[in-house]
């Protein structure tokens, strides 16, 4: 992407000119970005803060992390795949227009590990995540500040330069950086500024991620006593997974729509490695039946056997909407942390207290 | 656009055999070119869609032999010949057959986990010249559960078999697990061999431990993994162990790779 042989131009634009612009763009995007819906949040008097199609800048919360991540915009919680008729089936359309979405760095950098889920593991795309993702542009929010939970520093994914556009909201006007050709023409009667997006470089909350280098040490880790604590306080509600831009799990749920049992569909829904059932076969086995256990999976997909398995990067973005959501306060920047001192112990031969170790202890009393 | 993984096609239902009370085989029409121990998403729309091993294949056609355990298996058991099921796949790796051959081959099956195997055992029946030997340890709950006696008493005339009920005693079986058996194949008699274990999780665990505990080398035993699937392609995630992903890598595996992947 170029514009007129510079990387890019920027330009100062006034509320009233930017909603203009919106609703220009509105002819061929649908627009997302954070939403405010009053009184809707989990808590009583709370607002609930997630994506949703906008009409005007101001409806954009900006100021604040949203709740939900942008993934359900291509990745919806619910989706139709086949409607079933009599005999025949056809696959779900979707909307033609394109797709704008507002978003941070950190969920930017997610988008591209479920890029890696749908579109390259195990060498086929998933059309129906394909045919969402190819639509969309990025509109880079500058984050003016780390909130308190914010860990994108330690994970690599406070930057990006994947976007078309990227804005800065300054009191009345909004600074627009235009990266994307196709946008240009847009603010050719806008002031030029000098203005590119700044990034954060530091967060209140900083993660240590343990280097696994073993199957031995892997071994290890699975016996921690750490994880143990997670089976009375982890509930299994899988909130975290729902909010995390780069969970990407999945069941697929077939419906019957009428009493006479003739039309119906196939939809995915999506799901959580947390949940009691996720392994769960017809006949009833199932692995992993503890919340520690799951605890344990979870975290080392994040932070460990992805990185593994795709060689780039950790699949965790550090932003950290997994512990603001989670019901029983679990942080997972703290649960990081907590891996990465008992590991150190465990590296430098120092006693862990394992599994074992509980449960004879246990038994001993 | 590309192709779209997620789409079933209906195939014809051509002939169903009842092998238990709840353990039907489906023979089905199609043309696809299936591996011995690969598997189909296998579906009813409107009703669900799981992932089924392909226990027999033939030019024509492949066999599912299923158990009745589910919403979706409940149905399928509903079907009748001339009916459509529908089916997408074949996925997931295979028993590597061409390493088998020309050595000596010991399979330790139990339950349903003998469907997976079938298919080989049929070949190497049919083409015994292609194999040393073949020692085949099958174990069922009770009589009522014995799967493929046609195929079990074909399989007496050209292997050295032992069909085990878990405490029944009835002619033609030995008792015990199959687990109690498996000392009775002489590995130190093999020059170069494979084992082949499927059956449930727990079955293989200490199968393994058994076969280990004879002196057979880690890198010898291969056993066949079962899981929640809800794509078959590496998408929803079900099926993952550490980086791992069943339908993708497996569902065949080394033992020196199995004893790594921890649940």
């Amino acid at each position: 992407m170029s514009v007129e042989g510079r990387e890019s131009m920027s330009y100062c634009v006034s509320v009233k000119r930017m909603n203009e612009i919106l609703k220009e763009l509105q002819k061929d995007y649908k627009i997302y970005a954070p939403v405010r819906f009053e009184k809707r949040g989990r808590y009583s008097d709370t607002d609930l803060i997630r994506y949703a199609e906008i009409n005007s800048i101001e409806d954009v919360v900006y100021d604040e992390k949203s709740h939900f991540s942008p993934k359900e915009v291509i990745y919806p919680i619910t989706q139709a795949l086949f409607y079933f008729t009599e005999d025949e089936y056809r696959e779900s359309n979707v909307d033609d227009k394109k797709i704008m979405i507002f978003a941070r760095s950190c969920d930017i950098n997610g988008f591209r590990r479920l890029d890696t889920i749908f579109l390259k593991n195990g060498g086929a795309e998933d059309i129906y995540y394909k045919r969402l993702r190819e639509k969309v542009k990025f509109v880079l929010m500058e984050c003016k500040e780390s909130w308190d939970s914010c860990f994108c520093v330690s994970m690599g994914s406070n930057k990006t330069d994947d976007y078309s556009l990227a804005v800065r909201f300054d009191g009345d006007n909004i600074l627009v950086e235009v990266k994307d050709d196709e946008f240009v023409n847009l603010f050719a009667n806008e002031r030029e500024v000098e203005f590119t997006p700044e990034f954060v470089t530091s967060n209140p909350t900083k993660v240590n991620i343990p280097e696994i280098d073993s199957q031995e040490l892997l071994e290890k880790i699975y016996n921690l006593e750490m994880w143990e604590s997670y089976n009375s306080r982890c509930i299994s509600c899988g909130a975290c997974s729902a909010v995390c831009i780069t969970c990407s799990c999945f069941n697929t749920l077939d419906i019957i729509y009428s009493e006479n049992g003739r039309v119906g569909e196939r939809r995915r829904v999506q799901t959580s490695c947390m949940h009691e059932d996720f392994t769960t076969m017809a006949g009833g086995l199932s692995f992993r039946k503890t919340a520690g256990e799951r605890m344990r999976f979870r975290t080392l997909h994040k932070i460990y056997d992805y990185k593994l398995r795709f060689k780039e990067e950790h699949m965790c973005v550090g932003c950290g909407r997994c512990e603001e959501r989670c019901p029983k306060l679990i942080s997972f920047s703290s649960t990081i942390n907590r891996l990465y001192d008992e590991v150190e112990k465990l590296k430098k031969g120092e006693v862990s207290r394992t599994r074992e170790q509980a449960a004879s202890t246990e038994e001993g009393k | 656009m590309s192709e779209n993984i997620m789409l079933p096609h209906p195939y014809k239902i051509i002939d169903i055999t009842r092998e238990t009370e709840d353990v039907y085989t489906f023979r089905v029409e199609t043309s696809a070119k299936v591996k011995h121990g690969q598997f189909f998403q296998v579906s009813i729309p409107k009703i669900g869609e799981a992932p089924i091993s392909v226990s027999c294949m033939g030019d024509n056609w492949v066999e599912l032999t299923i158990r009745k355990v589910g919403k979706l298996t409940n149905e399928i058991f509903n079907l009748k010949p001339g009916d459509k099921i529908f089916m997408r796949g074949p996925y997931g790796n295979s028993f590597p057959i061409e390493d088998f051959k020309g050595k000596h081959l010991v399979v330790i099956a139990g339950g349903t986990g003998v469907a997976p195997v079938r298919s080989f055992l049929k070949y190497f029946y049919e083409n015994p010249n292609e194999i040393k030997s073949l020692h085949f340890i099958a174990g069922f709950r009770n009589e009522k559960n014995i799967l493929f006696k046609e195929d079990l008493k074909n399989f007496r005339t050209r292997f050295n078999t032992i069909y085990t009920l878990d405490r029944d005693k009835i002619e033609g079986f030995e008792v015990g697990l199959v687990t109690e058996h498996i000392k009775k194949i002489p590995f130190n008699a093999f020059e170069d061999y494979n084992v082949v274990i499927v059956g449930p999780h727990v079955m293989m665990y200490f199968a393994a431990l058994e076969c280990l505990k004879n002196g057979v080398s880690e890198e010898k035993i291969w056993v066949s993994f079962e899981r929640r699937m809800s794509c078959g392609v590496g998408k929803c995630g079900h099926c993952k162990i550490n980086e791992t992903y069943v339908c993708l890598e497996g569902p065949v595996f080394n033992y020196t790779k199995v004893k790594n992947l921890l649940d």
